[in-house]
């Protein structure tokens, strides 16, 4: 396997990583929000 | 609140920006591994983040425990979680730069290897006994458990100075010799990885804050409706 191919993997699996990570918290602050919404009603 | 957030998430993407140009671009090729050297402007600033924000735990933790203070207790849960992100990067860059330069992807009963994982696994724990556990004495316990972790946050950190492993030895500091281009871009690596966990801590900080207030409000709410 050609060595760039393990860098490219290191980086992208970075970015996997904090981008699921950024995902769960959008999912999260969309819950909160929608269930401030409902308190307000 | 929110213009700070705004210019911290700009100065965040420029940073980072500059930082990966650095890594893949900037910085020279190192002579043996070649640019699989590259993986270190990655592994080694996430793993110096993701000790600062356990020791950030460690302090709120025992701040929790002192004072009983919610803003200690947040910040606590908050620093490990994206302790726990930082850490997880470590752990799978660690084995895609060790399988062409080891040949090995782990190497079983490395006392650095081990720890760092036993490290991810306490923070694991943690998190997981502070959502599920429904308890009144939850921020309690998991700050005693907090405070046990961290005791294994130097134990990871020296390691490769008092045992034999295969790890590579420290490259700043303790005579470590890097070229200085390099350890530039490192630096450079690590203030944008800094910005990014104080980012997502400050966010989630607020979030977290949010979802306490919702549910406090949820139970009064409900408290009211059983009264009438």
């Amino acid at each position: 396997m050609n060595p760039l191919h393990y860098l490219f993997a290191a980086y992208i699996a970075t970015w996997a990583i904090h981008g699921t990570y950024l995902l769960i918290l959008a999912r999260k602050y969309k819950k909160v929000r929608r269930e401030m919404e409902s308190l307000k009603k | 609140m929110k213009r700070g957030i705004t210019i911290l998430a700009i100065v965040t993407a420029l940073l980072l920006s500059y930082a990966l140009y650095g890594a893949l671009i900037g910085a020279p090729t190192e002579r043996t591994m070649g640019d699989v050297q590259r993986i270190f402007y990655y592994h080694v600033p996430s793993a110096w983040t993701a000790f600062l924000l356990f020791l950030i735990n460690f302090v709120a933790s025992i701040i929790y425990l002192i004072r009983r203070s919610t803003k200690a207790d947040i910040l606590a849960l908050v620093s490990a979680e994206v302790g726990v992100v930082f850490c997880t990067v470590v752990l799978v860059t660690g084995p895609i730069w060790a399988r062409p330069v080891w040949g090995i992807w782990w190497a079983a009963g490395d006392i650095r290897l081990t720890t760092t994982l036993v490290l991810w696994v306490i923070y694991v724990s943690y998190l997981v006994l502070r959502r599920l556990s429904m308890s009144g004495q939850t921020p309690k316990i998991a700050a005693v458990l907090a405070i046990f972790g961290a005791l294994d946050v130097p134990l990871v950190y020296f390691s490769i100075w008092f045992f034999r492993t295969q790890h590579p030895s420290p490259v700043i500091g303790a005579g470590g010799s890097l070229d200085p281009r390099m350890g530039q871009v490192l630096l450079i690596n690590w203030a944008a990885f800094l910005c990014l966990a104080w980012l997502v801590c400050w966010t989630r900080y607020r979030l977290e804050v949010a979802q306490r207030q919702v549910e406090e409000a949820q139970a009064l709410e409900s408290l009211l409706e059983g009264s009438r």
